[in-house]
């Protein structure tokens, strides 16, 4: 394993900051999001939605929507059912999800119907027309409510309970045993709220269909454009060739823009009906209400260990939260995604988690904001629990981990959960940001803010990841193997076209994808053109979310690149009338081993190859590359947070926040930096803001962004960020993918920082969001003991 | 209601419904899909555009019937004649967007900043864009970018064009 802690080995291009492709049109305000696209004729959908979180739907009447101006069509779920699409599968398929409600409405804000108009504004003046008779019928609002099956959320399915599923993973008997002989142990339950993606641009769909190709084109926000032609095409039984995707600009991701939503279809079916487009695009309110919530786990975590502090066991049991549909978008062999990644960076002789996931009448997601399946819980879990457990022995958090660290020797590491992780150093990266931090000095600091009565905290989090889901033999979604594609045509002047199965939403592959190939086959990057998004001309892949795209399809694209290699190898040999066994590829281009000065470049090959290709040789230079990755990666990280607490008003300020990041192979570094600075924001905002509350009746209560909190730059804080380089062993050019590691990597950071704060107090928890106000009532509280 | 409304120069005459939004107005009616819509509460600053030079307004809540007569400039009106505007070059150069929604109303507001305010401190640009939400950048590479503009503009000692 190669460790490279400083300065990168000069490249031809990968390792530089080369400034994005993709801008020049974004800059200028010609980028090409969903709703900038008007086709001719083009009709708009709006969707009238359930006021109640719960009630039987008696009758709907359409006449007086269907008499207003501009209306062409009224849509409900009886509609939907008589054409054989009421139900829409889900997809990790445990469950089945209602395109509009059929019977009951299962949750505020449920679509009920879509009215087809000949503008937005006549769209939506008639969804006020559509008279809907409800009976309103008491909600199970939480899950521990919906445990109890004293109401029952779903009547259409057999089991009549609540209970979705469970799933466990690890040694309970064992794990039980340990803690039980344990000398120290902590349990904690541990929240981590349900919160929204909330891209800026909302999700939407352009459904067309045309009747003299029979093809339906579809403009679509995607983060998964082949996936969602696949499951388009099980859902409406319109053949797969009939059916074309196209990803256009999309304005952000996390998350929400990976499943299949209700708008999508109705938008479909009335294209289908009416011969013409028909536009969806949500609302901030539909967004925040319908689409893809994320997290909601509630975490019993229990630790055990060692006077000293050395851990022997740990136990997760958690209760989650799925709404009314079980919609998650987690591979279909792991209905709690990758939670066993809950043992974190430590050793765990051994160590049990299972999760018990329930119906309520709340929105369906259980999407990734921003993370690999369920990853953010499980890390939340184990940092906040680690520092639980510091606080009770009296150790450092530092010095706690450093304890319990995987080591450097022990990878590739096989966890008492199941994953191998791939490589890593953890305590050279934790050294290295407690240097740049400063760490002895702060806790100087500390100790003389804490003798004046002051509340200064200083929070880490030495967080693992797992990532690039997955190898084939164990992911899956929809069945369909977890693997990515990339297509390579180089041009005879040497320039050339890159095309892969991922889409973006503001990563910057049409960059780095170019710099990947570049680096492969000696060319320039600036004439590399990469795209992605368009399923009549990309090859098949599982798309962008989970931090796949490097360490799949980034692996992809460089194996494409050999693959284009190889065969110029032969040109070159026949260009430099030699042996193939006598040509070497150094300094990026061909040579003939021993002959200084005898080489030829990829353009000349690219050249040949269209006009002078060797006899027995196929003419052209293109290759594709479907890539199964061996194994997920493990992207980690040291983060620190320092804050300050005004015990008077609850407010906590961030002082300093460093995150030193290990995503292995850098292929953009100031990209990196950009991904890393973007997640830190993100983890903030769920450290302090963000959550879609639900009163006791079943209302949402964060309907917009005045309730549901984006961070502005005035609160946000200035980021500070380092490196690692700790390589994938089994990744083709090492790469780690770094987009998430700071959403599931900062928030425990924060939590830590104010708990630390607040220790003096005897305060060991309080659930994220950290607002001003449950601070402010954990010190009084605490006070009052 | 017919209305004249000069957008980057060109007056655009049209005939709306006094409900339309100034941002619906400037993407369906004039063509002009650099404005974005975000929020629809006025909070995210997408649909930030200028009025009249110097102004920055969300045209999501302003109807398009009050710019009758006025001036509106827009992301696309920032290059003139084939050279990006000092913010445009500095937001590609310090890498200040990813996805681009947000990048023309961040823009717009940015060039409203620096004519009131050419030198800016770093509290000074973070609270006069905070009216703008970014979900991608953390924000630091925005306050760089300004930064860069701000200094590119002093040292070419030329007001900030429009």
């Amino acid at each position: 394993m190669t460790t490279i802690t400083d300065e990168l080995p000069e490249r031809h291009a990968m390792g530089k900051s080369m400034k994005r492709k993709e801008d020049p049109r974004l800059i200028r305000g010609k980028g090409n999001y969903l709703d900038d696209i008007v086709l001719p004729h083009m009709l708009y959908l709006a969707l009238v939605h359930s006021p109640y979180p719960h009630a039987r739907i008696k009758k709907i009447d359409k006449t007086a929507a269907l008499a207003s101006p501009g209306v062409k069509a009224v849509i409900t779920g009886e509609d939907l059912v008589a054409a054989k699409l009421g139900w829409l599968p889900t997809f990790h398929s445990l469950d089945q999800q209602m395109v509009l409600a059929i019977g009951k409405a299962l949750y505020q804000y449920q679509e009920v119907a879509g009215v087809i108009a000949t503008s937005r504004k006549a769209a939506i003046d008639a969804v006020e027309l559509v008279d809907v008779e409800y009976e309103p019928l008491d909600p199970v609002v939480s899950p521990f409510d919906a445990i109890k099956d004293k109401i029952l959320v779903r009547e259409d399915r057999e089991a009549k309970t609540n209970h979705i599923y469970h799933w466990q993973v690890g040694d309970k008997d064992k794990t039980e045993a340990e803690l039980a002989k344990s000398d120290v142990r902590i349990k904690e339950r541990i929240l981590s709220p349900r919160c929204h993606p909330a891209p800026l641009e909302p999700c939407g769909a352009i459904a067309d269909m045309n009747r003299a190709t029979g093809r339906l084109t579809v403009h679509l926000t995607s983060q998964a454009p082949h996936v969602h032609r696949t499951a388009f095409s099980i859902v409406t039984g319109i053949p797969e060739d009939k059916i074309h995707i196209i990803s256009p600009d999309i304005g952000g991701g996390f998350g929400n823009k990976v499943p299949v939503y209700p708008g999508y279809v109705v938008a479909t079916v009335a294209s289908v009906i009416l011969g013409v487009p028909v536009k969806w695009v949500e609302t901030r309110t539909e967004n925040l209400t319908c689409t893809g919530f994320a997290r909601d786990y509630h975490m019993d975590v229990e630790i055990g260990a060692t006077k000293a502090g050395k851990v022997t066991a740990l136990k997760v049991s958690t209760v989650a939260d799925h709404g009314a549909f079980d919609a998650v978008a987690d591979p279909t062999k792991y209905p709690a995604g990758m939670f066993g990644i809950v043992t974190g960076s430590y050793v765990f002789p051994t160590a049990f988690a299972e999760v018990d996931a329930y119906f309520t009448n709340k929105a369906p997601g259980g999407v990734a904001y921003r993370c690999s399946f369920r990853v953010t819980e499980a890390s939340y879990a184990i940092e906040r629990a680690m520092n639980i457990l510091a606080q009770k022995l009296g150790l450092d958090q530092v010095e706690l981990r450093r304890m319990n660290f995987i080591q450097k020797d022990q990878f590739p590491y096989p966890s008492p959960l199941g994953f191998v992780y791939d490589s890593g150093d953890y305590e050279m990266t934790m050294d290295k940001a407690l240097g740049i931090i400063g760490y002895k000095d702060l806790l100087r600091e500390q100790a003389e803010k804490r003798a004046r009565g002051e509340y200064m905290g200083i929070g880490i989090s030495t967080f693992t990841e797992i990532v690039g889901a997955g190898p084939g033999k164990n992911f899956d979604i929809l069945g369909i193997k977890m693997f990515d594609s990339a297509e390579i045509r180089i041009h005879p002047t040497g320039s050339g076209i890159v095309r892969a199965g991922t889409r973006h939403q503001g990563q910057g592959h049409e960059t780095t994808w170019a710099q990947i190939v570049a680096e492969e086959l000696g060319l320039d990057p600036q004439e590399l053109l990469v795209e992605e998004g368009d399923t009549d001309t990309a090859p098949y892949g599982l798309g962008t979310y989970a931090s796949r795209s490097t360490p799949v399809a980034g692996a992809a694209l460089a194996l494409a690149s050999r693959k284009i290699r190889d065969k110029a190898r032969k040109i070159a040999a026949h260009l430099l009338e030699a042996s193939e066994d006598d040509v070497q590829w150094q300094d990026y281009k061909f040579s003939l081993k021993g002959v200084p000065g005898k080489s030829v470049t990829m353009k000349e090959v690219a050249f040949a190859a269209y006009t002078n290709p060797p006899p027995d040789t196929e003419p052209g230079l293109e290759a594709t590359y479907y890539y199964d990755p061996p194994n997920l990666t493990f992207p980690y990280g040291t983060y620190i947070a320092v804050v300050e607490v005004d015990a008077e008003t609850g407010a906590v300020q961030v002082r300093r926040f460093l995150a030193v990041d290990d995503c292995g192979t850098i292929i953009n570094p100031m990209i990196v930096q950009g991904q890393v600075h973007g997640g830190l924001a993100e983890g903030f905002a769920i450290a302090f803001m963000q959550e879609i509350k639900y009163d006791d009746e079943g209302n949402n209560l964060n309907t917009d962004f005045t309730e549901y909190l984006i961070p502005t730059a005035l609160e946000t804080p200035n980021w500070e960020t380092a490196h690692t380089v700790t390589p994938s062993p089994h990744h083709p050019i090492g790469a780690k993918g770094v987009g998430e590691s700071p959403t599931v990597g900062s928030p425990q950071a924060f939590t830590n920082a104010v708990i630390d704060a607040l220790s003096p107090l005897g305060i060991t928890h309080i659930d994220v969001p950290l607002t001003r106000e449950k601070v402010w009532r954990a010190i009084r509280e605490a006070q009052a003991k | 209601m017919k209305i004249t409304v000069t957008v980057n120069g060109t007056p655009y005459e049209r005939d709306v419904e006094a409900r339309t939004l100034l941002a619906y107005f400037l993407r369906e009616d004039c063509g002009l899909t650099g404005t974005h819509v975000g929020c629809d509460t006025s909070h995210c600053g997408c649909c930030v555009v200028l009025l009249d030079g110097d102004r920055a307004v969300k045209s999501c809540t302003m109807f398009a019937v009050m710019a009758d007569g006025h001036e509106i400039t827009t992301v696309e009106g920032l290059e003139v004649g084939g050279k990006l505007h000092p913010l445009q070059q500095a937001f590609w150069d310090q890498h200040g967007l990813q996805c681009g929604y947000c990048t023309p109303g961040m823009l717009m507001t940015c060039t409203a900043l620096l004519k009131h305010n050419p030198d800016p401190t770093e509290h000074e640009i973070r609270e006069g864009i905070s009216g703008n939400l970014c979900r991608c950048t953390g924000y630091n590479n925005i306050v760089k970018a300004v930064q860069q503009a701000a200094r590119v503009s002093a040292e070419a000692k030329t007001e900030v064009p429009a």
